[in-house]
């Protein structure tokens, strides 16, 4: 449960110990060379990268598929077989301990440079040292960062634990030398679009299960699919979840072990990279020349890292009465076949409880605490109203459970102020105020036109969006609450409720919901006001006490700029001449529509600029039904319903009973 | 003179079959067996019993035990050296020192010799129900002249099988509902009348046959109240005739395994079922469970061996008209017979196919340096269509426990030998001790051809990585099948109770449901308190071409708990529910009774069981046979 209200992690109760600390003091090169021998998975099968290989390849289901596709397409079998060969062998991680070590020699040495600490609890890894033994265990950490993807691996070297594959996305093996490194690591390559190339679709998916089967390590992977941008945890993505749940499902393994790992940065090596991609700019390719130019980046300084190993989730339990695993019974298991709608519902639900524990193992630093407050004052605030709310918010954040990184040996002013200076490039403190730094154009200091103007005011903001989005999951539940209780007719429960569960559904996408889950989310809702006296509540009402105002009050306006940029692509949809929309032309148009907004000085909300709500709405609308996408001619459409889409802005307005979409999306 | 030659011929094969059972099943019998004739009934009942070859007697208690498996005479317990032995005369192991089980049984089970769990040493008869007769039934049947008995023994002997609820109720001395009256018929036509009778007053008839059911399909259903009568067939147990040019005999129901095979045997014949209860399972009780023996592989399975059958129902007697070795008559009725649990009628007649005594029976065995690897040689084997009379395959934990049973070895040569056998398979070849496992085989037949049989199957073997581990692990293997059933009563004599349970699985499930119910038991006795890590063990008995028959054996130290009982049942549902998750039948061999009926509709479907009560409303509406198993 997440009620530990009044928990505190400043003498790391929690049990987190800086892995750093030894490395400052005794060296790399023999940490790197220790002794290795870490204690395998029980019942593990092969332990050469070669044997799965050969394994996927002779596998009874890619000897279906190949012959599907085979009378399909009218090729020979040998040939569609040795292109399957292709994919496996451009896939396929080849890990070595030798590797390892070069890894766990580098990484000491750029780890130390950037970060102050990185801290682990360690009985999160006597936990996952035992559920290695057993089953198979499948590690999935939190994706903020391209840090992220070694570090388990360096922290599971340290501590004699089984090198972890990794699902890596086909960028980083385009990156020369590195790629290598990183397959000789233990990284395995996915492509980006996997789409309808069914034969590719085949191949991972038996590689995974055959990694999954055999035990032959920990597997790694990701299951919000892409790296956060937002730094918010993302919609979990189920392909890769479904390989790796169905050999339970099928009854190949006993059980699967899942561990949800936790990584926390104080501040984001990525960070300026971040907005830009948010703002649509895109993305730089991820080359070694990339790589290298990064390295100025090592001049700076990223703080705490935490990483959080949680209690290992066992999908048997999961499973119990949700699954029918006899429904293979009278099919050959191999057969591919389309998952049920049981077995459909059951990987979305894991994966959703596994970024749900996620979010729940985050530590949160201090700034992100400041960063919430501060973007309620786009103006800028003085030193001293911050510091009192701050303090005001940690009351809050530790009376909702939260886990922060907040000694109690180091006075506030200290924490705030260290805290602000590592921030420096975003915000600054000048003559006693706060003020988010605009960085600078391209064309230097001066902005060339308004509307560049307006992308550099919201690059700042979307940065400081991003820090304060790393606390969201502690409130999103209470603040959605207090929303709902602004827009529902009465005070009763019941009204509120409803308003409640339409708001889940709109957000759905935006933050983690366990699917059909709404009573306990709106109880937990409920208890949490009532818990930091917000609300009092009875059997049948929820009334705002005298107190309790501030407290919603800042609730409410935590959700506001979501709310505000929903509505704004709502607007949008609505008043574009057009019913239909291409998926590559939305975001541009939207952005447009939104800086158009923000200069006529109608919109003040400039995180209705970042792409990802923006696209979030759109998956909202699709998921209620108010608009429909369909394929034409190798682009995605979206048809939109104006009408209905109107509906769900008055909801969201409080204006008609939100009853009626709950029920449409049914 | 050739039929001379050809008589001796005969006599000398079934001399030597007599040996080969008293091998693999009990010591020499010394007494001499009169022969066997094609006699009427009434004739038959005329003359004195002891003419029959019968092992076992009207009174079956007085030779075995009442509260636990097989003879009297035959136990294993722990003597005062502390040593373990198992008494009596009858097998090669009896009246032999086990010197490491003692220590195997306590290290795999945490048992010790301080804490004992003994039974009520006799049966407190007034703890058992006074009989419910029905007088009219009671005056008629005396009429018939057919043997009667209301003694409370034999009543309770009838009312039970060997679950271990019964049997751990029996210990205790509880005594639950029992027959109100045992009968005995002498023959088809006593059984035709007795079931008129029970029709005409409304009596409820459980047929009665070995009594070594483990399904709970001898118990009386506590919601019955009528008179509850239980047929014991065993006095049944002639062999009518022998038709020596097609090879077929007419078997009366209650014939037991042992006396069928002896008596054959004797003519020069044998039947080869050879279920692990042999000794006392009967040949209605084999029909009408759809058993299997280790044999089948040669043989068949009872299914595979029955020509025709005779059964009395309350609509009259079901049978087919002649003995065509295969028909397109619609569905077999022989199918609605096989498996109906004795939920239509007795079975009173069987003609069953016979064998000439295989002139030659070699046993052997294989060590696979993994279950996987055995279990892929297995499937080889089954490919190939190559499988001896009987193969086996043993997991770790049961190759271990097979050792725990070795009996003192008498030459230091024979010691000396094994030694060097184990280091040459763990050190020279480096398997593991811990994963190691080995395959058991029987091979019949002529003598040309067991030998080149056999180097076929270790030919194959060896792709797998299997070694040939000798004719004695082989042999072993399969005497300690009938001696394991007597193991459980020692084990409760000390806190430790177990039972086995079986399935049958497509070839590539096999290893998966092994591993997954395993793990299932394991997790379960977690959950509900077991004190002590339980012993769950398996072993691939029958191979078929699309898949296999899995057999475990399940126990644990209960000690700590206060309904272990309960604990066991509830650990061996989870277990039958992950078998059935993973593929798995419902039964292979051991049948449904009451126990496993709950999962009936999902492994035949609701149309099914429809089916099968539309069945039972016809031949028997007003439910005489009243076991309620099955359905």
């Amino acid at each position: 449960m997440e009620s530990l209200c009044g928990l505190t992690l400043g003498a790391d109760p929690e049990g987190f110990w800086d892995i750093l600390e030894e490395r400052r003091r005794s060296s790399d090169l023999s940490h790197a060379l220790r002794t290795f021998n870490p204690q395998h998975y029980c019942r593990i099968t092969t332990s050469s990268s070669s044997t799965i290989n050969r394994t996927v390849l002779k596998s009874q289901y890619l000897r279906y598929i190949t012959q599907e596709i085979a009378e399909e397409t009218g090729e020979p079998v040998e040939l569609v077989r040795e292109e399957a060969a292709g994919i496996l062998e451009e896939m396929a991680q080849n890990l070595q301990l030798g590797f390892i070590r070069l890894l766990a020699f580098s990484l000491s040495k750029t780890f130390k440079r950037l970060f102050s600490s990185i801290r682990v609890n360690e009985e999160g890894l006597s936990r996952l040292q035992a559920a290695i033994k057993d089953h198979p265990v499948i590690l999935m950490p939190t994706h903020r960062s391209y840090v992220d993807f070694l570090v388990v691996s360096y922290i599971l070297f340290t501590y004699d634990l089984p090198i972890p594959v990794i699902a890596a996305g086909i960028p980083l093996m385009g990156m020369k030398l590195i790629g290598e490194i990183f397959r000789r690591s233990g990284a395995f390559f996915i492509r980006r679009t996997i789409g309808s190339d069914k034969l590719y679709w085949a191949v991972l998916s038996e590689y995974v299960k055959t990694l999954v089967r055999t035990g032959f390590a920990p597997l790694e992977f990701y299951v919000e699919g892409l790296r956060s941008r937002t730094l918010k945890s993302l919609s979990p993505k189920l392909g890769m979840m479904y390989m790796i749940l169905e050999p339970f499902i099928k009854g190949e393994v006993f059980d699967i072990s899942l561990v949800p790992i936790s990584i926390s940065y104080d501040r984001v090596l990525e960070e300026s990279l971040l907005t830009h991609e948010l703002l649509g700019v895109p993305k730089p390719k991820e080359t070694t020349m990339g790589l290298l130019k990064a390295r100025k980046v090592l001049e700076e300084n990223f703080g705490n890292m935490h990483v959080y190993f949680g209690v290992p989730v066992s999908v048997r339990d999961l499973a119990n009465g949700k699954v029918n695993r006899s429904q293979y019974n009278l099919v050959p298991r191999d057969l591919p076949l389309k998952p049920s709608e049981d077995v459909r519902v059951f990987v979305g639900d894991v994966a959703q409880r596994v970024v749900r524990l996620q979010e729940q193992g985050m530590v949160l630093s201090p700034w992100s605490l400041m960063a919430l407050v501060l973007i309620q004052y786009p103006e800028g605030l003085d030193w001293d109203l911050l510091t009192q709310k701050t303090l005001w918010l940690k009351g809050l954040a530790l009376c909702y459970g939260a886990r922060l990184d907040w000694p109690e040996q180091v006075s506030n002013l200290e924490m705030m102020s260290s805290h602000l200076a590592l921030h420096h490039t975003v915000a600054r403190c000048e003559k006693g105020r706060v003020l988010l730094v605009e960085e600078d154009g391209l064309h230097g200091a001066e902005p060339v036109s308004e509307e560049e103007g307006v992308l550099r005011r919201a690059a700042v903001v979307l940065i400081c969006a991003s820090y304060r989005n790393q606390a969201l999951h502690v409130f999103v539940r209470p603040a959605m609450a207090a929303v709902a209780m602004t827009t529902a007719s009465s005070v009763r429960k019941l009204d509120v409720f409803s308003q409640f569960r339409f708001l889940l559904d709109v957000f759905a996408n935006e933050f983690i919901f366990i699917r059909n889950n709404a009573e306990q989310d709106f109880d937990q809702a409920c208890a949490l006001l009532q818990r930091s006296g917000a609300v009092c509540a009875d059997e049948h009402s929820l009334n705002v006490t005298e107190e309790g105002q501030t407290t919603l009050h800042f609730l409410q306006t935590m959700l506001e700029p979501f709310i505000q940029t929903y509505k704004m692509v709502f607007r949008f949809l609505c008043e574009s001449n057009a019913q239909v929309f291409t998926e590559r032309n939305f975001t541009p148009a939207v952005r447009s529509f939104a800086v158009k907004l923000i200069l006529s000085g109608e919109l003040q909300c400039y995180e209705c600029l970042s792409s990802d709500t923006q696209k979030n709405a759109i998956s909202a609308l699709l998921n209620i039904g108010a608009v429909t996408k369909s394929r034409v001619s190798e682009q995605t459409e979206f048809s939109v319903n104006k009408a209905a889409v109107m509906r769900i802005a008055d909801t969201l307005d409080g204006h008609t009973p939100s009853l009626m979409i709950s029920h449409s999306r049914l | 003179m050739a039929s001379d030659s050809d008589s001796t011929k005969r006599q000398r094969s079934a001399e030597q079959r007599l040996r080969i059972i008293a091998g693999h099943l009990q010591k020499p019998d010394t007494d001499g067996h009169t022969g066997i004739a094609a006699q009427g009934c009434k004739a038959e009942t005329a003359q004195p019993k002891s003419v029959k070859a019968n092992t076992l007697p009207q009174r079956r208690q007085e030779v075995l035990k009442w509260n636990g498996w097989g003879y009297s005479d035959s136990r294993f317990l722990l003597n005062k050296k502390g040593q373990a032995e198992f008494t009596g005369k009858r097998y090669p192991l009896s009246g032999m020192i086990l010197p490491s089980l003692k220590n195997w049984f306590e290290g795999t089970f945490g048992a010790s010799e301080q804490h004992r769990s003994p039974a009520v040493p006799v049966l407190n008869a007034s703890a058992v129900p006074v009989p419910n007769l029905n007088q009219a039934f009671m005056e008629e049947l005396k009429a018939l002249g057919v043997t009667l008995s209301q003694e409370p023994d034999d009543r309770v002997f009838r009312s039970h099988g060997h679950c271990l609820h019964e049997i751990f109720a029996l210990r205790e001395g509880r005594i639950g509902k029992v027959p109100d009256l045992v009968v005995w018929p002498s023959c088809h036509d006593d059984v035709v009348k007795i079931v008129e009778l029970a029709c005409k007053h409304d009596v409820c008839l459980i047929p009665f046959g070995g009594g070594t059911s483990v399904s709970g399909a001898l118990e009386c259903p506590p919601e019955e109240t009528r008179s509850i009568v239980s047929l014991d067939t065993s006095q049944m147990n002639r062999i009518l005739w022998i038709d020596e040019k097609n090879l077929m005999a007419h078997v009366e129901c209650g014939i037991i395994g042992q006396d069928l095979e002896k008596q054959l045997n004797e003519r020069g014949y044998c039947v080869g079922h050879e279920p692990d209860s042999m000794e006392f399972s009967s040949l209605g009780g084999w029909v009408a469970t759809r058993a299997s023996g280790i044999k089948k592989n040669g043989y068949g399975n009872i299914e595979d061996l029955v020509v025709h059958i005779r059964m009395v129902s309350p609509r009259g007697v079901i049978e087919k008209g002649c003995q065509g070795p295969r028909m397109s008559t619609g569905p077999d009725i022989h199918h609605f017979i096989l498996g109906s649990e004795g939920t239509l009628g007795v079975v009173t007649e069987v003609t069953i196919k016979i064998r000439p005594i295989p002139e030659y029976q070699k046993y052997g065995s294989i060590v696979f340096p993994t279950f996987q690897q055995g279990v892929a040689c297995l499937r080889e084997v089954a490919r190939q269509r190559c499988a001896p009379a009987s193969i086996r395959l043993v997991d770790n934990d049961q190759f271990q426990f097979g050792h725990a049973l070795k009996p003192q070895v008498s030459s230091i040569f024979t010691s000396f030998l094994e030694r060097l056998k184990k280091f040459y398979i763990t050190k020279f070849k480096g398997f593991d001790p811990q994963h190691l496992c080995v395959a058991t085989l029987l091979f019949e037949g002529d003598r040309e051809k067991v030998l080149q049989h056999e180097k076929q199957v270790y030919d194959i073997a060896a792709t797998f990585g299997g070694l040939p581990g000798g004719e004695d692990n082989g042999h072993r293997g399969y005497m300690l099948t009938f001696v394991i059933a007597y193991l459980r009563d020692l084990g409760m004599d000390y806190f430790v109770i177990g039972e086995s349970f079986e399935t049958s699985v497509p070839w590539d499930r096999v290893l998966d449901l092994c591993r997954n119910v395993k793990e299932r038991i394991l997790k379960e006795c977690n959950a509900k308190g077991v004190q002590f890590p339980p012993f769950s063990t398996c072993r691939v008995t029958q191979t078929y071409d699309t898949g296999a028959c899995v057999y475990f054996y399940f126990a644990f130290n209960y000690r700590g708990l206060s309904d272990p009982v309960h604990v066991y049942e509830q650990v061996e549902r989870a277990a039958r529910e992950e078998i059935l998750a993973n593929g798995g039948s419902l039964s292979h061999h051991h049948g449904v009774g009451k126990i496993r009926k709950q999962w009936m509709k999902e492994t035949i479907s609701d149309v099914g069981v429809g089916m099968l009560k539309s069945v039972k409303e016809y031949i028997d509406p007003n439910n005489i046979f009243g076991n309620r198993n099955l359905l």
